[in-house]
């Protein structure tokens, strides 16, 4: 009896433990069954680099979107990591116990703020905040745009940053720094010029996981882009990204429409397939 | 953590005296760099505070009775059926992932030969299932359980996503708890005559019980806060859903609020009550999580 128990209980655990693997394939076979056939039936090039989205018309490219989210994620990183690694570097070298042990947690919290929360504040601060300074110098715009969606990302892969970073600046071996100092080093010299160098690929890593973060945030961007499915460079102006139109169009779209929207998504997932696999070849070369 | 800051204290006292090493690397270099760090630090820590504090004194002087009546209506605006729908979702997304997230985590640390390509397998799709947005979760969830399984919009649909959604969170912190669990507490249960499962039930899992509650109170503030892989999959009717209903929770409620444009105020309210609900589940988790390591 207790033997039965023991071998029904391991399978148990077992199929258990199959379904993270059950739910990326299902994942992966909906997706790209449901996708793939719109792109087939829009043509690769005519999806992939068209610069106009009519559905009204059935014309379906996407390519303002690409480079929407590229823009975005690019003005994000931008914000985003210089803050983020300096606080990381904060956070592993200079941060008085007592003050870490209450700093720590913000950082966390800075993770769990919804992002519903934080598009909300965009839309309420950062908005009009950019509309104003540019109404300074005279341009008169509604303020959502790539300038505010690049800072509001900014802040919200600031987490991502600091917490990868740190657990890198962490992993290099104390004697590393005792040595840089042993030679008459500074505190600033041993850790820029031993520390940080010493922890690459682990600020390479949380750089790419920033990347993958903002490219794949929809509510806070939808909120303060702007959402227009244009090419422009021009950082004061709105853009639309690759979430925001799945979000934007899917509750009422049908027919080949719809396809289009989830081979959006597709292209998305893609992406963020790309990334995570930098990221984790970026971790193993860390491990090594 | 203290040996650099203070080891940092010393090296700067000794670079005083070291007139050698300021001629090779400025003086002036060293603290741009220092006021560099500081200044980052200080630009972090001021937004989040910023941002509460903007966000709670904004918004508290809106939360009114009247949004907190069991009907909404267009008049009201009430949030609390969003605030029911919220817990319901919340149980029903706990009640699918824990036991999968929790039973994956003793396969992997108890069951499984270490370094077996199946392991490293689970890890792989475990990592990927992590780093997917949550719109590509709602994509899925509209399109598997929604319209394939013809559940519509549903409330399951919307826990069913959600699940699969924060199993790699309650997996990872699980398998970090179990770990934390010194071999002498199971060699000393094998040895007293116990199988492999009453350890597990006995010994382990008590043990390592901290670790797993936090991971599943930051699994919650995940589920609260999540819009995009809900707004396809649960749909936003404001109202208190059976199973198979649709009902929309706070964040959407938020949502829909701000996106409407003519209830503003609401929604600062409903932000209030959103970054509160947050707070208190981050601050709950780590003292679960303090539990763990004082004892």
């Amino acid at each position: 009896m207790k033997n039965f128990w023991e071998k029904l209980m391991h399978g148990v655990f077992f199929v258990c433990a199959l379904a993270s693997i059950f739910a990326v394939v299902m994942i992966c076979i909906f997706l790209f069954a449901n996708g793939i056939p719109a792109i087939r039936e829009i043509g690769v090039l005519d999806f992939l680099t068209g610069t106009k989205w009519k559905p009204g018309n059935d014309i379906y490219g996407i390519l303002p979107m690409i480079v929407g989210s590229i823009y975005i994620t690019a003005g994000a990183i931008l914000i985003g990591v210089p803050v983020g690694l300096l606080t990381a570097v904060f956070m592993a070298f200079y941060c008085p116990q007592r003050a870490y042990r209450l700093l720590k947690p913000c950082t966390e919290l800075l993770a769990g703020i919804p992002s519903i929360v934080y598009g909300f504040f965009g839309m309420i601060v950062i908005v009009p905040a950019v509309r104003e300074a540019a109404a300074l110098f005279g341009a008169d715009i509604s303020g959502s745009s790539i300038l505010s969606a690049s800072i509001l990302l900014g802040v919200m892969i600031l987490p991502t940053v600091i917490g990868v970073a740190e657990s890198a600046l962490r992993a290099v071996p104390q004697n590393y720094y005792e040595g840089a100092v042993a030679m008459g080093a500074t505190h600033e010299r041993a850790v820029f010029s031993v520390m940080l160098p010493a922890a690459k690929s682990g600020v390479l890593a949380s750089i790419v996981l920033g990347v993958g973060r903002a490219i794949g945030e929809t509510m806070a961007v939808v909120m303060v882009a702007g959402n227009q499915p244009r090419l422009t460079g021009n950082v004061l102006k709105g853009i639309r990204t690759l979430t925001a139109n799945i979000v934007q169009e899917m509750g009422y779209a049908t027919g080949l429409h719809r396809e289009a929207l989830i081979a959006t998504g597709c292209v998305l997932f893609v992406f963020i397939l790309l990334i995570n696999l930098t990221f984790s070849v970026l971790k193993r070369r860390k491990d090594a | 953590m203290t040996g650099p800051a203070t080891l940092g204290t010393a090296a700067r006292r000794g670079a005083e005296t070291k007139t050698t090493m300021r001629s090779t690397y400025g003086r002036g270099r060293a603290k741009l760099q220092k006021g560099l760090v500081y200044g980052a630090a200080f630009l972090t820590f001021a937004v989040l505070l910023f941002l509460i504090g903007y966000i709670l004194i904004s918004g508290i002087p809106h939360l009114k009775s009247s949004l907190f009546a069991l009907q909404y209506t267009s008049e009201n605006v009430s949030m609390l059926p969003a605030m029911i729908t919220t817990v319901e979702m919340t149980v029903l997304a706990l009640l699918l992932a824990v036991p999968f997230g929790l039973f994956t985590a003793v396969y992997l640390n108890e069951y499984a030969a270490r370094g077996s390509r199946l392991v490293r397998v689970i890890r792989i799709t475990t990592e990927t299932l992590s780093g997917i947005p949550s719109i590509v979760f709602g994509l899925f969830g509209m399109l598997f359980f929604v319209t394939r399984l013809h559940w519509g919009y549903s409330l399951l649909a919307g826990a069913m996503t959600l699940a699969i959604m924060i199993l790699p969170l309650i997996m990872r912190t699980a398998e970090e708890a179990l770990m934390a669990v010194p071999d002498s507490f199971r060699e000393a249960s094998f040895g007293l005559g116990a199988g492999r499962l009453r350890t597990v039930f006995r010994i382990v899992l008590p043990s390592a019980m901290p670790g797993i509650l936090s991971g599943v109170i930051l699994g919650i503030g995940r589920i609260v806060g999540e819009t995009a892989a809900l707004i396809f999959t649960a749909g936003t009717m404001a109202q208190i859903p059976g199973l198979l209903q649709s009902g929309r929770t706070l964040a959407i409620h938020m949502y829909v609020l701000s996106g409407e444009g003519l209830h503003m105020n609401e929604a600062y309210a409903t932000a209030v009550v959103l970054l509160v609900v947050v707070l208190l589940m981050n601050t709950l988790s780590a003292l679960v999580a303090k539990k763990l390591t004082k004892k």
